[in-house]
């Protein structure tokens, strides 16, 4: 009942045209950003935050209009998948399968429209489960202490590699490499700088937007330089859509796959180190198991392209569960939009929830906002977002950094932080080469002041007993998981991998 | 050979990492950890890893040719550039220039690459400046 009422009251905070205008923005923005190849939820998100952040938006909005590009993201992800059989993103990298067979035969309307009611699906449980089982989780975050606190950020690093990661040492190696960038600046609680090598610039440390746009962005616009690529990805290419709404026989022999991977892709999200991309992958593989029994997934089976759509979208808002309630993302994007509560000064994690309650439940009534707009733009109006696919990259690319520019330049107005963007963006581009993680380094350069407090604090605490940290059931089974997570892919990982990475795909390292 | 290389430099880095560390300069009032216990586990993480990466290095990357890196070190040097020129030229001349050599590179034309240039960068000033009032480099024109 109680969670019903501030759910009223989230949507009293999200109803004003400000947040109805920024919704709608974000959604628009995000499918466009979403069926775009190059451009994916968490590149999309980590342009506008210096936008949202210089432009004055408050916490709430600001939230809104970013969730709200996420969401819409994994619904774009979908149209060049079922259209051109290049994922738009990495969690649209299942549709494919099913999604441009279909297409070919003609239906590719019927695919669209289906996996637009997918999405639709698939997002509005995970939003419901995000509102049962954040509450849940903060309570037993409500436990922790300065010692639990910081086996969970280990958790969070140890897992984020993921079970699809091949290469924990790389994982291991972004995540140090982060940690460190963040430990640059003023040691916050004696007041010594530590390797600011007497640049003034850094005593205040490396602001993390900075290192995000950098590795993100600008890092995309160097792999296109890399590869000449400049056309557009609809080229040579026709497009032919028809008819936009999938037969309610289609609809009705797919529900049963939407539900079951509804429920799939939430848990994949809410697990730490999964994420979406994940999520679609599970929800394929288990619906190919359970229901195909004449062998047609992969020739244009609508439940092959319903079940990813499902449990991407399902994922995203599950992947919001453990940012929200415990202020540790488990996937690149929910990382990205942890930097903007931090960039906004706002403490994610269970004192969220009782210290600022319009934050979280306007920023969930926002959510099932933009879901209902998501579904009326992208089954009428898919037609719209077919024609972004005929813009050559060599024009969106010189927008896309520029915009990065505007944006970190609006947030400090110094020319220092623009050469230490491009010093991140030269860095992204190596680093995706040698396939190296990128979202643990981001995680790192947000999360290391954080630890290195707890860690600190519990040990002051216990005048100096480092064995403090392992000392509760708490934290211990935490220890568990994490070198669960973390040994586990060295036995699966290279499996799950090769059936995720079917075709090979430069925006692996941008897990999500 | 590229993972080892990268190992080798990522044990160098974390080998410089604990030499900065040691030189923190400890203040009279600490806390029972101090600055430099953090940053030292860092550098075992880091310096581990990365010898587990030249042990034991991955498939070889697709490295571009040396033309295609010398297109990227180009464009590196081009937006440094329009770092520096930004306050100087002011946002629009500067983001133009700029953009125009980004879509000539990508493969526009000419033309196609100063429209682009000059759409960008009026685009922009238009959408963020006068409509949503955020502040961009002033040139000595005053755009």
């Amino acid at each position: 009942m109680e969670t019903l009422a501030n759910l009223g009251d989230g949507f009293a905070i999200a109803i004003t045209w400000q947040n109805l205008l920024l919704a709608l923005l974000g959604c628009f923005l995000g499918t466009i950003m979403g069926a775009l190849p190059g451009l994916g939820p968490s590149n999309g998100v980590a342009i506008l935050i210096p936008l949202a952040f210089t432009l004055g938006l408050g916490a709430t909005p600001s939230l809104i209009l970013l969730t709200s590009v996420y969401y819409g993201a994994m619904y774009g992800g979908r149209i060049s998948s079922i259209l051109l059989g290049i994922p738009g993103d990495e969690p649209a990298m299942m549709t494919v399968l099913d999604g441009h067979p279909m297409a070919k035969k003609g239906m590719a309307g019927e695919a669209l429209s289906l996996s637009g009611v997918a999405s639709f699906v698939g997002a509005f449980f995970a939003t419901w489960g995000l509102i049962l089982l954040a509450p849940q989780l903060v309570k037993i975050a409500l436990l922790f202490g300065p010692a639990e606190y910081f086996a969970l950020f280990a958790l969070a690093f140890m897992t984020l590699g993921g079970v699809s990661s091949t290469n924990q040492a790389k994982s291991a190696f972004a995540a140090a490499l982060g940690l460190g960038l963040a430990t640059i600046g003023v040691d916050t609680q004696t007041g010594v700088p530590r390797f600011t090598f007497g640049e003034v610039h850094l005593y205040d440390g490396l602001d993390f937007l900075v290192a995000i746009v950098g590795l993100f962005a600008l890092s995309e616009v160097f792999i296109f330089l890399e590869t000449r690529h400049g056309g557009a990805e609809a080229d040579g290419k026709k497009m032919v859509i028809g008819k936009l709404y999938p037969p309610m026989s289609m609809l009705k022999a797919c529900t049963p796959t939407m539900l079951r991977t509804s429920f799939l892709g939430f848990i994949a999200g809410v697990l730490p180190g999964a994420g979406a991309s994940l999520g679609s992958f599970i929800s394929y593989s288990m619906e190919k198991r359970l229901v195909d029994k004449k062998g047609t997934f992969g020739t244009g089976d609508p439940r092959g392209v319903a079940a990813p759509e499902a449990g991407n979208n399902a994922a995203a808002g599950g992947a919001l569960v453990p940012m929200l309630a415990l202020g540790v993302p488990g996937s690149g994007t929910t990382a990205v939009l942890l930097a903007v509560l931090l960039a906004l000064n706002i403490t994610p994690g269970p004192l969220l929830f009782t210290q600022n309650p319009d934050v979280v439940w306007g920023l969930i009534a926002a959510l099932f906002i933009a879901n209902f707009m998501l579904l009326a733009m992208n089954i009428p109006m898919v037609g719209l977002f077919t024609r972004v696919l005929m813009i050559p990259s060599r024009i969106l690319m010189p927008i896309v950094a520029m915009v990065s520019f505007v944006g970190i330049y609006g947030i400090s107005g110094s020319t220092f932080d623009l050469l230490v963007m491009i010093g991140f963006g030269v860095m992204g581009w190596l680093l995706r080469k040698f396939d190296v993680p990128l979202v643990p380094i981001i995680l790192g350069t947000l999360l290391g002041n954080a630890m290195e407090n707890n860690l600190r604090r519990a040990v002051t605490i216990d005048n100096g007993n480092w064995w403090t940290l392992v000392d509760s059931p708490l934290a211990l089974t935490l220890w568990a998981i994490a070198i669960i997570g973390f040994v586990l892919p060295l036995i699966v990982g290279a499996r799950v991998k090769a059936g995720m990475h079917a075709r090979r795909d430069d925006e692996g390292a941008i897990s999500d | 050979m590229s993972d080892r290389i990268f190992g080798v430099v990522g044990i160098l880095i974390s080998i410089g990492y604990v030499f900065a560390a040691l030189a923190i300069e400890e203040s009279f009032l600490s806390d029972a950890v101090g600055p430099k216990a953090f940053p030292l586990i860092i550098a075992a993480i880091l310096g581990i890893s990365s010898l587990v990466i030249a042990l034991r290095p991955d498939a070889e990357p697709a490295w571009p040719s040396l033309a295609r890196l010398v297109e990227i070190a180009a464009a590196v040097v081009v937006l440094i550039l329009y770092a520096e020129m930004l306050p100087v030229a002011g946002f629009v001349i500067a983001t133009a220039f700029a953009a125009a050599y980004l879509a000539w590179r990508l493969g526009s034309s000419l033309l196609e690459a100063v429209l682009t240039g000059i759409g960008t960068s009026v685009g922009i000033y238009v959408i963020f400046h006068l409509v949503l009032g955020l502040s961009l480099a002033r040139g000595p024109f005053g755009f």
